[in-house]
């Protein structure tokens, strides 16, 4: 099956799926890509199923050799691809030749991009999913993120009749906007926060600090401060829960996140939200917009109708 | 309807119990009719009365807070391992990170606040308590909790069926080892 090999890993690359679900219970966080929506559409592109598992750049991309023809679609941030030295575009699917040199650099908008491979990689299920779980070792290439000299290969060649597919529109997720608008719905201990010091949360904005990573993005900004006890008896934490520990700086809790929690959560990001999130950079700004339930669900379908025609585009 | 695309994670606290699911699928008021159902079956949960052992090697540089704790309690640190390995633990859920039990039964006498700064990484098999609760970091990863031993049992192993060495309502006991004892069982 087709090999490639990784001539420099970038910053932090790894092999990731939709996530391992179903396994809270054994303290286990379901991983995954950090913006699903990015890897979602570039599986579709490529002919995949959109839960298939590819290659999650960080900051920086990699470089990579293709010994056989494979077909790529590249998502989520411009990272500047480059195809034997040409500019190659993003959101469409392509053909690499055999002897392919792949090159992406430093991002230009966004945190992350995905390259996302016709077959997918031939990488042994882990509970289920390929996905890396860096703070576990779990799933992935050894449970860690690529290195020079690895070698990857897919489960099965890209057929021979090449489907070309792009998105007629570009794909606009606001990476460009210097200020990310991020929508979160109440948490739970929301009511453990002074109305003042809840108005400061939402008026303000919060820069992501550099110490952020896939278990969780750091915020500095106004400190939060706790009226009620700071810490809880310990319960579930999902996946995009802002908890505001004893310092007062909020994290917002992501794809590696601790199962469960101590800290009061003041609020969480919707759903739909959550590929944003993947797509912050240290030193990104950012502002969190409440909504209601009944305001986010209506999101996440308008994002899964675009998915949908991506999957129509497919067929 | 497929319970399992329905609800994508569980997870257990002491007094709660947050379940996820997918918003396509099922809303809230359909969930809660759901797990009600299920919460009037609860005569066929069936929980094994099971004890596992947890050789532990205490102190030095596999119990870096031993002594602290100690000063802290105002016991010596022998009566500090005593009061740990006397006590009967039961797993009351797993979470934080794979395979992490949260531990109830730790002797009053023994209770200590958590780091006021967490440590970045705490090595994998450290024992550690902070406050009413005990427990044991099955992978390496950042934690507040203060370390006064470590096992060279493996608590989470991916390849296993179930992946965790302890399940929820297990009872527990940490049994001192000597240092020769854990690199001998590290080994086997």
């Amino acid at each position: 099956m087709p090999l490639i090999r990784v001539l420099h890993p970038g910053f932090q690359t790894t092999i990731q799926d939709l996530g391992r679900f179903g396994f809270a219970h054994l303290g286990i966080s379901a991983s995954g890509a950090a913006d699903a929506l990015s890897l979602r559409v570039g599986n579709l592109l490529v002919g995949n199923k959109e839960a298939e598992s590819a290659l999650e750049m960080t900051l920086l991309g990699a470089e990579l050799d293709f010994e056989e023809r494979c077909v790529i679609a590249i998502t989520g941030s411009d990272f500047g691809p480059k195809l034997n030295g040409q500019a190659l575009p993003s959101w469409q699917s392509l053909e690499v030749p055999a002897g392919g040199h792949l090159q992406l650099g430093p991002t230009r908008n966004g945190s992350r991009c995905y390259l996302c491979i016709a077959g997918g990689f031939d990488i042994p299920l882990t509970l289920g999913s390929r996905s890396t779980h860096l703070l576990t070792g779990l799933g992935g290439l050894d449970g860690r993120s690529l290195k020079r000299g690895d070698v990857l290969r897919t489960r099965s060649s890209a057929s021979k009749s090449f489907q070309p597919r792009s998105l007629d529109t570009y794909f606009l997720m606001g990476f460009n906007s210097k200020e990310k608008q991020i929508h979160v719905t109440e948490g739970l201990q929301s009511g453990y926060f002074s109305d003042k010091v809840t108005e400061m949360f939402y008026s303000s904005p919060y820069t992501v600090s550099e110490d952020s990573n896939r278990m969780g993005l750091r915020l500095l900004g106004p400190r939060i401060e706790h009226s009620h006890e700071v810490e809880i008896v310990t319960e579930g934490a999902p996946v995009g829960a802002v908890q505001i520990p004893q310092n007062g700086e909020p994290i917002i809790l992501f794809v590696e996140h601790q199962t469960t929690g101590g800290y009061p959560k003041i609020a969480n990001v919707i759903t739909a939200d959550l590929h944003l999130v993947g797509q912050l950079r240290p030193r990104d700004l950012v502002r969190f917009q409440k909504v209601s339930f009944a305001e986010a669900l209506p999101r996440y379908h308008e994002q899964e109708r675009f998915v949908q025609s991506v999957r129509n585009l497919a067929l | 309807m497929n319970t399992r695309n329905r609800i994508r994670n569980v997870h257990p606290g002491y007094n709660s119990i947050l379940v996820s699911f997918d918003p396509l699928i099922s809303n809230h008021s359909e969930l809660e009719k759901f797990i009600r159902g299920l919460l009037q079956q609860n005569e066929d949960i069936h929980i094994q009365n099971r004890i596992v052992e947890i050789p532990t090697c205490y102190g030095g540089e596999f119990g870096s807070d031993l002594d602290e704790v100690s000063h802290r309690c105002g016991l010596a640190a022998n009566d500090v391992i005593r009061l740990h390995s006397s006590a009967e633990y039961i797993v009351y859920f797993l979470g934080f990170s794979p395979g992490f039990p949260y531990l109830g039964g730790l002797p009053p006498e023994l209770s200590v606040p958590r780091l006021s700064v967490p440590r970045t990484r705490v090595p994998t098999g450290s024992v550690a308590i902070a406050g009413k609760q005990a427990g044991v970091y099955p992978v390496s990863s950042p934690g507040g909790w203060r370390i006064i031993g470590r096992t060279p049992l493996k608590l989470f192993e991916p390849s296993k069926e179930p992946p965790t060495l302890l399940q929820i309502g297990d009872y527990v006991k940490f049994v001192p080892i000597t240092e020769t004892e854990f690199q001998n069982m590290s080994i086997a």
